[in-house]
């Protein structure tokens, strides 16, 4: 039997208003990989912040080594040898590789000065020792989010880590990135005597890496289980606290007639930077249409231009026949195109304001909802409201409530409920389900896929390939801001589809159109 | 007619009259580079103004008057620190605040204390001692323009260095820029942002009560009501032309302090002072001007550079 090297128990954890860890105990063996899994908001990310140091419990205790140990700062945590690579790396972007690594711990000479070239020799054998390559000189700013993710593995490690946390550390990784770190991380464990705490909300990860899951739910541990007696159905269960149905959804054939079209558009990024280099496609009704990418090369910026967010420097944009090049978001709006934003709290919703409110935006000034345009209509709005709670499963008490009180998946089903409710032929969605639990994920799915099914066209944005894969009858690869590839869903993997969004592979393409 | 105005003594009044902006603006940058940027300065040096004439005073030492007036600063430094670290309180509002009330203060005190209004000057106030390096002597240029200037003067230029030296090659500057950066990676690199962001705004407020010092026991030897005259802000101005690099800095605060000995000399020839007065002012509206254009064109030229890469 392995030795116990951490062991939680019954730690709870209240924050103002939520009781964020309820009674959980956990132990972690020395030598294995520990995943950790639940739903957004189920508390993992609290109680890896418990071991970390950054939380303190209200009550219960932690043994280290078999011995209560109190952990009151990442201090104590890193001299107890336990390390965490957070989901938003933290590195400092303006340093180099080897300032981050040894920020807080630096190599000195003469007591006062930092001993930098001892700090660039420091990565340098780090990186060999874990086959992890990095240049020691380079700004972080510079590096890719792979790269920045190894930095972080080697800082914590450069801080004499035996135990890593890893929180989500695939959720900014292509399929191939991730197969790395999967490597890097049974080379730390099997050979280097590593013990590896892995946080993550992708069920096939967990079953591919770890040797023991433990499922978290609204802030309660669930159960611990050894990896091999588990399997999708049985963690899903357990972490949504009944049957999910991953069920194959139902897609009725297509009419096939083209909607909207782009041909060549360009456009840059805020910083000025060139974000889309000549992108077109074609979407038609009853479609709907993914674009699979790693984030950051271009998604964002097509949403804008498509929507009226951002200016579009060249190209074609056509709507149902109507040039729209560069109209405002209203006049768009008004072509048939609802749009589901990336960010919900930054673009899709006023936090402060009400459901209702939010519900309402959009067609507050039209009848019957405002009379004459002017004053607004309570009876047809409450309507409204209550039947678009109802139909589209918003959990709330009340529809006057401030949407910032709702949970990250009540607060989705609220934009989706507007866009939907406005009955256009045209959705462009953007990362509808991130940061969202399984349930909702479930509900939100089929909602679009009942979208789609009544003969509107979608276009799908998703950093979840998971996603795409499931909903898309279309997709099309973009990197660096222009299309690598374009695909009938069926026909490509996971894996093969990786090396497109990467720029890898490209598929050849005259002109930017595409063949299918 | 030129050779009046352009001439040693106007670099010798430049060297002064940028010495209490050089002081500020190293304070400013510390701040600025925890990820503050504090216009309390102005406020700051007005406090240090008075509390210097007020310790030389009635110490009868100038030594007395510069210590009292760091520590008023490493009180408002403090205090600035509570509010906007802890309290998380807007860093502007909290300036604005100090602003007013040191003005108000020095206001309040003047008239209490010395019973005067305006203005407070007595041959009781000791002034800080000026420096004399013999050796200089005898280089006639250089004796004219670096020789005899009050000690704060020579203070500065070395913490100049100091600064530089410990922002980039100490692992405690490290930690500062870090925590102004981003001070989550500092934080769970085990050591406290917090920290690192009150030990920059009492090292700027110290800073800036010896600048205020500097104002009213070395370049004069007098207390008048308002007598920072927006020097704080420049100061401000100074850091972000020189973008929080001390030596960029020191060179824009002396630039400044050119415009003002300029403005100073102008007034000698007869030119109204109302006019002569705007020049530090216009100056620095100007510098902005070229920055802000410089940035743009550097983004412009990123765009060229993109596109000649397709």
């Amino acid at each position: 039997m392995a030795e116990k090297l951490i062991e939680l128990r019954n730690i709870s954890k209240r924050f103002p208003g939520v009781l964020a860890n309820d009674n959980v105990s956990l132990d972690i063996e020395k030598g294995e990989i520990h995943a950790i899994i639940g739903e957004n908001g189920a508390g993992k990310s609290t109680l890896m912040n418990i071991i970390y140091g950054l939380y303190e419990p209200t009550q219960g205790e932690i043994l280290f080594k078999g011995k209560p140990t109190q952990i009151k700062s990442p201090l104590d945590a890193i001299g107890l040898g336990i390390g965490m690579v957070h989901q938003h790396f933290m590195l400092v972007p303006s340093f180099t590789v080897a300032e981050n690594i040894v920020l807080g711990n630096e190599p000195k000479h003469k007591k006062l000065f930092i001993d930098y070239k001892k700090a660039v020799a420091i990565t340098e054998e780090l990186s060999e020792t874990y086959g992890l390559k990095v240049d020691p000189h380079e700004k972080v700013e510079s590096l890719s989010v792979g790269i920045q993710q190894r930095i972080e593995i080697l800082k914590v490690l450069y801080k004499g880590a035996d135990v890593l946390i890893l929180d989500e550390p695939t959720a900014v990784l292509t399929p191939q990135e991730t197969e790395e770190l999967f490597e890097v991380i049974r080379k730390l464990v099997n050979d280097l005597g590593k013990t590896v705490i892995i946080i993550t909300h992708k069920l096939q990860e967990v079953l591919a890496i770890s040797d023991r899951v433990s499922v978290m739910r609204q802030g309660k541990m669930i159960g611990t289980l050894q990896t091999k007696d588990a399997n999708e159905q049985i963690l899903a269960e357990m972490m949504v606290g009944r049957e999910v149905l991953f069920d194959e959804l139902y897609k009725k054939e297509s009419s096939k007639k083209e909607v909207l079209s782009v041909k060549g558009i360009k456009a840059r990024d805020n910083r000025g930077l060139v974000a889309l280099n000549g992108v077109s496609f074609n979407l038609k009704a009853g479609e709907i249409l993914g674009i699979a990418g790693v984030e950051g090369n271009g998604q964002s910026e097509l949403v804008e231009v498509l929507t009226g967010l951002r200016e579009m420097e060249e190209g074609e944009f056509i709507v149902n026949g109507v040039e729209a090049f560069n109209k405002s978001p209203n006049e768009i709006r008004k072509l048939g195109i609802a749009h589901v934003p990336e960010d919900r709290l930054a673009t899709g919703l006023s936090k402060d304001a009400s459901i209702w409110e939010n519900l309402l935006m959009g067609i507050q000034h039209e009848e019957p909802y405002a009379i004459k345009g002017v004053h607004i209509n309570k009876k047809k709005v409450k309507e409204r409201t209550d039947r678009l709670i109802d139909e589209f499963d918003i959990r709330t008490p009340s529809g006057d409530l401030p949407v910032g009180k709702l949970s990250g998946g009540n607060m989705q089903k609220v934009v989706i409920a507007r866009e939907f409710s406005f009955n256009t032929p045209i959705l462009i969605i953007a990362q509808p389900t991130r940061g969202v639990d399984v349930g909702a994920i479930e509900f939100i799915h089929s909602q679009i896929i009942e979208k789609r099914n009544k003969g509107a066209a979608i276009l799908l944005v998703s950093a979840e390939l998971d996603e795409i894969f499931r909903l898309s009858d279309r997709i099309i690869t973009i990197y660096e801001g222009k299309i690598t590839g374009e695909f009938l869903n069926g026909e490509i993997t996971k894996q093969e589809i990786g090396l497109y969004m990467t720029g890898k592979h490209t598929e050849k393409a005259e002109g930017g159109e595409k063949v299918e | 007619m030129l050779k009046q105005v352009f001439n040693l003594t106007l670099l010798q009044h430049t060297i002064r009259t940028a010495t209490p902006l050089i002081l500020a603006a190293l304070g400013g940058l510390l701040t600025e580079h925890a990820g503050m940027l504090n216009i309390g300065m102005e406020g700051m040096i007005l406090l240090g103004a008075f509390f210097g004439v007020l310790g030389s005073f009635f110490f009868g030492s100038s030594l007395a008057g510069v210590i009292l007036a760091g520590l008023v600063g490493l009180v408002i430094g403090l205090l600035f620190a509570v509010f906007v670290v802890d309290l998380k309180s807007d860093e502007f509002i909290v300036a604005i605040a100090i602003n007013m009330f040191a003005s108000g203060l020095t206001v309040f005190l003047l008239r209490s204390i010395f019973g005067v209004k305006g203005a407070f000057s007595s041959p009781d106030i000791v002034p800080l001692p000026r420096l004399k390096f013999p050796g200089l002597s005898s280089v006639p240029f250089l004796n004219a323009i670096l020789n005899n200037h009050s000690i704060f003067v020579y203070i500065s230029w070395i913490l100049v260095v100091l600064i530089y030296i410990y922002l980039y090659k100490t692992p405690h500057g490290i930690w500062l820029r870090a925590s102004g950066e981003y001070p989550e990676a500092l934080e769970t690199a085990g050591v406290s942002p917090k920290k690192m962001k009150y030990i920059s705004s009492i090292a700027c407020g110290v800073l800036c009560g010896f600048a205020g010092a500097h104002l009213s026991l070395g370049y004069l030897t007098l207390f008048s009501e308002n007598m920072s005259a927006n020097r704080g802000f420049i100061a401000v101005a100074a850091i972000i032309f020189g973008r929080a690099n001390p030596i960029r800095t020191f060179a824009a605060a002396l630039m400044f302090g050119f415009f003002d000995a300029l403005g100073i000399r102008l007034q000698v020839m007869g030119i109204p002072s109302q006019f002569t007065q705007m020049i530090p002012y216009i100056a620095t509206i100007l510098a902005l001007f070229i920055v802000t254009k410089r940035q743009i064109a550097k983004v412009k030229k990123n765009k060229e550079r993109d596109s000649s890469a397709e």
